[in-house]
Formats: structure tokens, C-alpha cells, sequence
């Protein structure tokens, strides 16, 4: 059911804080649960399960590739990994591994890449990872995972936890504002629907399904309709979902901190090309790379506000009439 | 399936192995001869002799387990699965085959009891650590195997992986180099040579031998003097000679991966009569 409160959009703690958070309550659960990192755990918040569970955290030092297959072979023999660095680094680095060794036997690995998009901020574009969601849904058998606050996170981790299979969960070092109240319940597999509307439609991603939410306040107040969608899960995709907005709304806007080459809109524009075609919008990184700056900055300069979403959902409804 | 420290009987066995090698290549025409007949004796002795396993329970949780790396010689590793009883007899003839269990490369989808789906190279040896390090964690007996090619060392993960073994003390890990001298492209020493080996081995901090990977009795003492090494893992460089007992193919790089012809097979099963 569409959520009818309010949004106060008020900052919670990052999605890879809560992702930290919630490996420790698995690790308290389940013994099966272990964790690796390379040297980055500190900042992908796995340090806080290798405090409470030192026998079952493996620091692999700065090696993903042997990070990811050390992984395959610890789910190999039985025990739940998660792996987890900087996204940039264990997708690109490790993507061999991935593909050999996790996607191709369908072991049950859970790859975690924090700092994702452009939102890193000063760093640059070198730790950015902008192209891990087409990496993702590239591997056969993935099902690859992008929640958007810490409600969200702590669920859709446990989910991927008890999920047989090999899963990408892409979290955000930014504090991000809080969508859900505790306790919301979610299914991988299955989108939320944030607003009612029957104007236009904005899919969502991470990061982007709060700015989405900004706009749809903006055109609320015009009088436009936007149904706001949280696609929390890319694959596999909510098709149901994606008609029904394609039909019942006719305009659909994809917003995604990602190149949009191969991310989550070309997906959706699969699923309407197939189901019920309408025109489409895209919201997202145009075919280059960002550079440093505060997060702030950089989402302004490279078109992932609300303002570039509101700019979207008026080309979708200049060429709807 | 019957185990045997029998040297006599062991040699048997890998006689018969390197025939039916030969025969699959040369059925399938096409494959790596080469770096699957120089492997023969070291999975013979850890199939027959070393490896705790019982092929009618192929997810015995506490087995132990043997890694391909060298994925491209299937081959002796399919000849192994069947002589065991893990695969059904009559179909090493159907190698490369579509829908055959035996495909190009070692796939868990089509032969579930396979520890790993290998072929691309360097990824061996960290697999078998997750293994090693889930026995450690669960308690268990189990030890883990993993063969590597020569030129496989080649790869940068091989050393990240001995680098996290030693520091680790992964002690349950074995890592065998069937070191045969020589790659696709040609010798080993030409290409990127990989000397001194058992120096690198022994300078990331595993007890390493130095054995002659066609000497049974050498390899049962190598794997036995692993198991009893604590807080270090074990590399074995098994020097070995490519395309081993077949005389044209010994040392001929050209039969790294190429299958014999039907007159070729004809004139290797002779010599391994």
C-alpha cells in the first residue's frame, strides 16, 4: 500500500552504517554468518561484526580479487560471507572472481560495495562506483540489491542473509534521509510503491528515491500526480510494478545515481518495451566521469537533484501531450 | 572405489588414467593433453591413497577436498571421477560434447561433486583457503588440495593467496605446482620465468618441497609431511614433464592444447600398453 504520511526526509545514518549494523545482529543469530573486507572496514562498517566476532572476520588485506574467491570457497563449505569494500573496488577488481567463481557455481555469497555513485564526494572518481549496477545485473543468477535508508538496508540485508544465492547489495557513504518507519517490512523482488499518482511515474534507486520524493512534492503543489516508485531491488525487477505504472500513469521517469548506460532505467525500458510501452525519461550519470568536490556539489554539477528530476517529469509530460 | 598405498597398483592405475586421456582427447579432438598427462601421478596418489573422501557421499561435510586450478586438464580429473565411482563409467568418450557431464572445463552444474568450477586461472588456491579457513572455523579434519599450472603462477592472485595462507597459518592447505616447464605460447622459462619457484614459495612463507611429481612414493612422502607441518600451509613444486609418457608429446609445447590426431592416439595407447 502506497505510503500516505509525509515525508520528513529527516538524515539517518548512511546505508553502509546500517548495513554494518545489521551484519552484527545476523552475526549474533547465525554462526554460518562470516565477514571479509580488504582493509577498508572502518569505513565500510564491517569493523563493528570483526570486533564482536573476531574468528569470523577474515581482513584479506588490499585484495579483492582473493577477497571474492576466498568468499566462494567459505560458501563453498557451508557459511554465509559477506564481502564487502568500497563497490568500485570489489565489483571491478573482483569481477573475474565474481564471474567465475561465485556467479557461474551460484554460490550463496553476498557481495557488499559501499560508496557507491558519485556521492563519495572528495575522493573522486577514481574510488566512485558508477557502473556496478550494470556489473551486477550482468552476472547470471544475481539478484542485486539498492536500498534506499536505513530502514531499508537493515531489512533488505537480512532478506539477502536468508535468500540462497549469490546477491549485490550497493550501499551510499552519505547520510541518508529516512523514507520508512522502523519496522517497514520489504521483499526482495518486490518495489514499493512511496506515493499515489496517475500522471507520471518516477522509478527509483538508493540516493535518488529521496530526491525523487522532493519532486514529487514540488509538482504536487502544480497539481501533477507522480506515483514515486522505490525499485530497492534491480534484479530481479518488480515487472508488475513497472506495467502497471506504464499503463496506468503512460510517463515513466528513472532515477539513478549510476551512468545510465546499462543501469536500472535501461532495465525498466526493457520491461515497458515488453509489457506496455510508454515514454520514458532517464535521470542519472550521461556517459563520463565526475570529479571531486563535496557530495553536495557533485550531485548538483552532474544532474542528480530533485530540480533534474522535476526537469525529467516535465520533458515525460511536454511529449505525453 | 578401493584405496591403496600399493605403488605397484597405483602405477597401474595411471597407466590405464594416461590411456584413457589420451583416447578422450583424441575422441573429443580437441583439448589440453599436455598438462593433463604431466598431472597424473599426483591425482592418482591423492585420489587412490591421500584424499579422505567416499565417493558415495559426496557432500560429506568433513571430506576433503581437491581444487583444479588448472582447469584445462580435465581430463586426468574426469578420469579420476570416474575411476572413483563419483561419475558414471562408459562416458569419458563424451568429452566436450554437448550436454556431456565432461565438459571443456571442470563445471559444477553438470558433476555437483566437483569442489570447483575452474578454467580461468590464478583463482584455485584462494577458493581452497575459503574451504580450508570454513573447516578451521567448523572444527573439521578436512584438508584441501588445490593444483596449479606453472604458467597458471603467472596470475597475481596465486601470490595474494600465498601471501593470506601464510599469515593466516592456514596449516590444512596443500598447493601443488605441476611444474612441467612449459605454457601455450611455449617454455615457461621463455615466456615469463617464474625461477626461482620454490624460493617464492618458501619467501611468502610455506613450507615448501621441491619433489619429482612422477614419483608415487615421493608424493605420498610429500603429502605426508604436509599433514604434519603446523601453522604454515605446504606448496609441493612437482617437477614434471609435459605430455608424460607419451613420447612425442613429452616436452612439445605443441601439445599443451591440441588433441592427437586418430593415427597419433593409435601410436600414444601403444606406448602405454
Amino acid at each position: 500500500m502506497p505510503t500516505k504520511t509525509k515525508f520528513e526526509l529527516k538524515f539517518g545514518m548512511a546505508t553502509r552504517e546500517a548495513f554494518g549494523k545489521a551484519l552484527v545482529e545476523l552475526g549474533r543469530e547465525n554462526p554460518d554468518v562470516v565477514v571479509c573486507d580488504a582493509d577498508l572496514s572502518k569505513s565500510t562498517f564491517t569493523s563493528l561484526f570483526g570486533k564482536e566476532f573476531p574468528d569470523r572476520f577474515f581482513e584479506v588485506g588490499i585484495a579483492e580479487a582473493n577477497m571474492v574467491s576466498i568468499g566462494a570457497g567459505l560458501a563453498s563449505s557451508g557459511k554465509i560471507p559477506f564481502v564487502s569494500s568500497f563497490s568500485c573496488f570489489v565489483m571491478n577488481k573482483g569481477f573475474e572472481q565474481l564471474r567465475v567463481n561465485v556467479a557461474y557455481p551460484g554460490l550463496n555469497v553476498k557481495i557488499v560495495g559501499t560508496h557507491s555513485g558519485i556521492s563519495i564526494g572528495e575522493d573522486g572518481p577514481s574510488q566512485m562506483s558508477i557502473e556496478d549496477i550494470s556489473l551486477a545485473c550482468s552476472l547470471p543468477g544475481f539478484t542485486v540489491i539498492c536500498p534506499a535508508d536505513e530502514v531499508a538496508t537493515l531489512a533488505l540485508v537480512r532478506a539477502a542473509a536468508a535468500l540462497k544465492g549469490p546477491v549485490f547489495i550497493r550501499a551510499g557513504r552519505m547520510k541518508a534521509p529516512i523514507l520508512y518507519q522502523p519496522g517497514h517490512s520489504f521483499a526482495i523482488g518486490k518495489a514499493v510503491e512511496l506515493t499515489e499518482g496517475s500522471d507520471v511515474t518516477i522509478i527509483a534507486t538508493g540516493l535518488m528515491v529521496s530526491e525523487s520524493i522532493r519532486a514529487q512534492e514540488l509538482l504536487e503543489g502544480e497539481g501533477i500526480g507522480v506515483r514515486v516508485i522505490d525499485m530497492h531491488t534491480i534484479k530481479p525487477l518488480d515487472r508488475d510494478a513497472i506495467a502497471r505504472a506504464a499503463k496506468e500513469t503512460g510517463a515513466i521517469v528513472v532515477a539513478e545515481e549510476h551512468l545510465v548506460d546499462g543501469g536500472l532505467g535501461v532495465r525498466v525500458a526493457q520491461v515497458v518495451a515488453e509489457t506496455n510501452p510508454c515514454l520514458m525519461e532517464f535521470v542519472g550519470i550521461e556517459n563520463t566521469y565526475a570529479e571531486s568536490g563535496s557530495p553536495e556539489q557533485l550531485l548538483d554539477k552532474y544532474g542528480l537533484v530533485a530540480r533534474d528530476v522535476v526537469a525529467a517529469v516535465r520533458r515525460a509530460l511536454a511529449r505525453k501531450s | 572405489m578401493k584405496q591403496t598405498k600399493n605403488v605397484a597398483e597405483l602405477q597401474e592405475i595411471a597407466k590405464r588414467v594416461r590411456r584413457n586421456i589420451v583416447q578422450m582427447i583424441g575422441d573429443a579432438k580437441s583439448g589440453h593433453p599436455g598438462g593433463s598427462l604431466s598431472a597424473v601421478e599426483i591425482l592418482t596418489t591423492l585420489y587412490f591413497d591421500v584424499l579422505r573422501h567416499d565417493p558415495s557421499h559426496p557432500d560429506w561435510p568433513d571430506r576433503d577436498r581437491f581444487i583444479l586450478s588448472k582447469g584445462h586438464a580435465a581430463p586426468v580429473l574426469y578420469c579420476m571421477l570416474e575411476e572413483t565411482g563419483y561419475t558414471p563409467p562408459g562416458q569419458l568418450n563424451t568429452l566436450r560434447k554437448l550436454g556431456s557431464i565432461y565438459q571443456g572445463h571442470p563445471d559444477r552444474r553438470f558433476i555437483p561433486a566437483l569442489e570447483a568450477s575452474t578454467g580461468s586461472l590464478g583463482v584455485g588456491p584462494s577458493v581452497g583457503l575459503g574451504m580450508a579457513l570454513a573447516a578451521r572455523l567448523n572444527g573439521s579434519p578436512s584438508r584441501t588440495y588445490v593444483l596449479v599450472g606453472d604458467g597458471e603462477s603467472q596470475e597475481g592472485q596465486i601470490w595474494e593467496a600465498a601471501m593470506f595462507g601464510s599469515y593466516n597459518k592456514v596449516d590444512n592447505i596443500v598447493v601443488i605446482v605441476d611444474y612441467n616447464k612449459i605454457q601455450l605460447d611455449g617454455f615457461v622459462k621463455d615466456i615469463l620465468n617464474l625461477e626461482p619457484l620454490a624460493d617464492k614459495w618458501r619467501s611468502f612463507g610455506w613450507h615448501t618441497l621441491e619433489i619429482n611429481g612422477h614419483d608415487i612414493p615421493a608424493l605420498q612422502a610429500g603429502f605426508a609431511e604436509a599433514a604434519a607441518v603446523k601453522g604454515k600451509p605446504t606448496a609441493i613444486v612437482a617437477h614434471t614433464i609435459k605430455g608424460k609418457g607419451v613420447s612425442f608429446m613429452e616436452n612439445n609445447p605443441k601439445f599443451h592444447g591440441m588433441a592427437p590426431t586418430p593415427a597419433e592416439v593409435q601410436l600414444a595407447l601403444q606406448e602405454l600398453q
